[in-house]
């Protein structure tokens, strides 16, 4: 009992912390690239707007940053004082992957974002570009190791099994394993989306305090236009990445449609209580053959059920039902909102681009053409894309259970015998710190919303095309 | 002490130690000299206050990235040293790691919060750094005693927790020297002159405790002929010290040159009481219980990360050097213009 008291515990640990620093990296991600554009747009016209914007966002951007960094700190500790089977089974693999994040990628963030952060009136302009494209290329690098070790852990591939521990025997096929390019787009799209949202909502914000700065402008009009553009490249990339899960974890998929029985014509539970004792959805609404045409794009397409899903000794193999079932939905649900709203915005804007002031000048979106209850969904909706990205991170990973490994090993072979006492009040400590934290970082982000919006963000600096600023901008008497 | 470099499984843990070890190392000067501008936070007014985050600012992060490295290194290449040492560890890494979230957050969230808000993120700015200090200097000390649950292990892990705090501050003054100028100089060439006595006292005691642990260990350093190549060790630290000593009470010299000097003096002690160390654990990796042989990766996991490492390490220290170069001279306030 004592063994499964902790395992509960340290997965519950684990899955806090992870969750805690996914929310960071989603925003650094493309902020790092929406930053190189803003930085870009700045260089190309001289148009102040454009370094304002750059300014408002860079300090969220460190902020977030510095979130991601301690954080991420923490999850290299505790593989080690949680999950030492993990690495002792598959560090040969997980091991070199982890290392070339660190080496590679790491390293390159840090090291540039202080002169991205700081360095704008003491390097020229092109280097100070120069960083901002390698915080941009480090994190997505970053992204990319860490979704490979992780689609790796889903899809295994390119290694044997020698005395219980894996061994590499092909890096190509463990790199490149059939669930990579998927996620990592997947990923990549979901940062975009969450930071658009982001970018939008908190734009929303200031314009609706009063704020009608022309940055203000172009940052709501560029966070609407990333949600819009991606939202369908997005829904699409999701139904591949399903089709690849419904090929190599089948129970996974299972789970998220609550599909108990293997039959043809499956259909779609819209809505349903999952039971695992009695096996079957409680007032399910469901759409007949639905779910077998997404999954197998044919009505009488044949999907195979939990039921089927059994270990040698005949009991339930299969991932914990209602939570995948959940989390899916949680997903599917965010991003249909975000479809709806960013394309809503769009028409919006696109519809009395008539009434923008600088229309002559070819402007093709107008922000006075969104109505106030728009801007107002848009505020809430800043967070969207965390939303959408825990609940579907949940459904993958829950959905690999109980497999930390797919088909190598299970989390339990994982675990560390550490007593479960222990490890409850840690995992106490990390949920206040955690919890405390993301209050402050929300209300730090209003609080600077607040202070853009009262015009007290910055000051006005003279700056030549190159972006050098020809003020001291560094003032030891302020 | 040498590896038999025709042989894959004998030279590959070996370079992988000594890439861990440089990276301990690199670590603890780097993020030592950070960690301890943060624990001296208080001791200045808030304009100073202000200073002494603008010299760490654009170098904390990859500071600490080191420490990512090191444990990473030894995750990777050391997979079951790495199971033993961070589970018997549990309590104080975790403490180190909420001391390392506050502090890293709170650098950010003070210069960003409301203005009443301010003093808060100040002290978990100083309280963070502290008890990342205390941590770390606590592991080192059930390290140095074989991670062995006895209350003797305890009372030096306590020792050693003040004397690493106590170091941090040092070199965090020493930095400062360099980095500051005016009063806030004056006041870290005071903390440095005040802190010298507990490095003193700290690598004093290590020392003189480290053999005492095992008897392998005395014996690596009493034997004959080593303790002859090994004497200029005690003694190049001592005549180090010594310098420090003079220089501190010495300086600001006129036009403040050689202001770098104390920070280099005092990084060189860091190296030489942790080679120091190092030579008295070689080749364990877990003291006394697995040797690095015992714990090693596969030879062919090990390699890939090898043959990276050679071209991506000189890069990396390139661009950290081009970092510091960008940032030389005198701190003042930080700007994000």
């Amino acid at each position: 009992m004592e063994t499964l008291d902790t395992l509960i515990l340290s997965r519950i640990q684990f899955a806090a912390n992870i969750s805690f620093h996914i929310l960071f990296p989603t925003i650094t991600i493309a902020l790092g690239w929406v930053l190189l554009f803003f930085r870009l747009r700045f260089a190309w016209t001289g148009d102040e707007k454009w370094m304002a914007s750059y300014r408002f966002w860079v300090k969220i951007f460190a902020l977030s940053f510095a979130m991601g960094v301690v954080s991420g700190i923490t999850m290299s500790f505790q593989f080690g004082t949680n999950w030492p089977g993990f690495m002792e089974t598959v560090g040969n693999i997980a091991g070199p992957l982890l290392a070339y994040e660190v080496l590679t990628a790491f390293f390159l963030e840090a090291a540039f974002v202080g002169i991205m952060l700081f360095g704008f009136s003491r390097v020229p302009g092109w280097l100070h570009i120069t960083a901002t494209a390698l915080v941009a290329f480090g994190t997505t690098l970053s992204t990319f190791w860490i979704i490979v070790l992780n689609s790796w852990m889903h899809t295994p591939q390119g290694f044997e099994m020698v005395d219980g521990v894996a061994h590499a025997t092909n890096w190509l096929e463990i790199i490149f394993n059939p669930s990579m390019p998927y996620r990592f787009a997947h990923m990549m799209l979901a940062s975009f989306l969450t930071v658009g949202f982001l970018v939008a909502g908190v734009s929303a914000f200031r314009w609706l305090l009063g704020d009608r700065s022309r940055e203000v402008r172009s940052m709501l009009k560029t966070g609407v236009m990333v949600g819009a553009l991606l939202i369908p490249v997005q829904i699409f990339m999701g139904d591949l990445h399903g089709l690849n899960t419904k090929e190599y974890q089948p129970a996974k998929v299972a789970a998220m449609e609550g599909l108990w029985e293997t039959q043809e014509g499956a259909p779609l539970v819209l809505f349903g209580l999952p039971d695992e004792e009695a096996r079957l959805n409680r007032h399910a609404i469901e759409v007949p053959g639905l779910a077998s045409f997404i999954l197998t794009h044919d009505w009488d397409g044949k999907l195979t059920g939990l039921n089927d899903f059994v270990a040698e000794d005949g009991t339930p193999q299969h991932p914990p039902v209602a939570p995948v079932f959940w989390s899916f939905r949680v997903m599917v649900g965010t991003g249909l909102a975000m479809l709806a709203l960013s394309w809503a915005a769009a028409f919006f804007m696109w519809r009395r681009r008539d009434r923008h002031e600088g229309r002559t000048q070819g402007h093709w979106l107008a922000v006075e053409g969104l109505p106030k209850p728009l801007l107002w969904a848009l505020v809430p909706m800043a967070f969207s894309g965390w939303v959408a990205t825990l609940a579907g991170w949940y459904t993958t990973e829950i959905g690999r259970q109980p497999w930390l490994v797919q088909g190598v090993m299970t989390t339990d072979m994982a675990v560390a015998d550490v007593p479960a006492p222990m490890v409850l009040g840690t995992l106490l400590t990390y949920l206040a710190i955690y919890a405390a934290l993301l209050i402050a970082y929300i209300g730090v982000i209003a609080y600077l919303a607040r202070k853009a919006a009262r015009g007290e963000d910055g000051r006005a600096i003279e700056m030549d095309h190159s972006g050098k600023a020809h003020v001291a901008a560094v003032t030891p008497a302020e | 002490m040498l590896p038999d470099f025709s042989n894959p499984a004998d030279w590959l843990p070996w370079a992988f130690a000594s890439l861990m070890g440089l990276s301990i190392l690199v670590y603890v000067v780097l993020d030592g000299f950070d960690l301890g501008v943060g624990i001296l936070f208080p001791l200045a007014d808030r304009a100073e206050q202000d200073r002494m985050i603008g010299s760490i600012g654009p170098f904390w992060d990859a500071n600490e990235t080191w420490l990512v490295l090191a444990v990473g290194l030894l995750l990777v290449a050391f997979p079951t040293a790495h199971g033993m040492i961070l589970s018997t560890l549990y309590l104080p890494v975790f403490v180190m790691l909420v001391g390392l979230i506050l502090r890293g957050v709170a650098f950010e969230f003070r210069a960003k919060a409301r203005a009443q808000h301010k003093a808060l993120w100040n002290r978990l700015f100083f309280a963070g750094s502290l008890v990342t200090a205390l941590a770390q200097g606590f592991m080192l000390g059930l390290y140095i005693m074989g991670l062995e649950k006895t209350a003797e292990t305890y009372l030096f892990a306590l020792l050693t927790s003040v004397v690493l705090a106590v170091g941090y501050g040092f070199i965090g003054a020493t930095w400062l020297i360099h980095k500051t100028e005016g009063s806030l100089q004056g006041k870290a060439l005071g903390w440095a002159r005040r802190s010298l006595w507990g490095i003193v006292a700290g690598v004093g005691a290590v020392s003189l405790a480290t053999p005492l642990v095992s008897d392998r260990i005395f014996g690596k350093w009493f034997a004959f002929p080593e303790i002859l190549w090994l004497a200029p060790l005690p003694v190049l630290s001592a005549a180090l010290i010594a310098g420090l000593w003079v220089m501190l009470r010495r300086m600001p010299f006129a036009e403040d040159r050689l202001d770098w000097l104390p920070f280099a003096t005092s990084s060189a002690v860091f190296a030489l009481a942790y080679l120091g160390l190092a030579y008295s654990f070689y080749p364990y990796v877990v003291p006394e219980r697995l040797t690095i042989y015992e714990a090693a990766a596969a030879p062919e996991s090990l390699m890939i990360i090898l043959v990276g490492a050679c071209f991506v390490v000189p890069t990396i220290i390139a661009y950290s050097v081009l970092a510091y170069v960008i940032f030389r001279g005198k701190a003042t306030e930080l700007r994000y213009d």
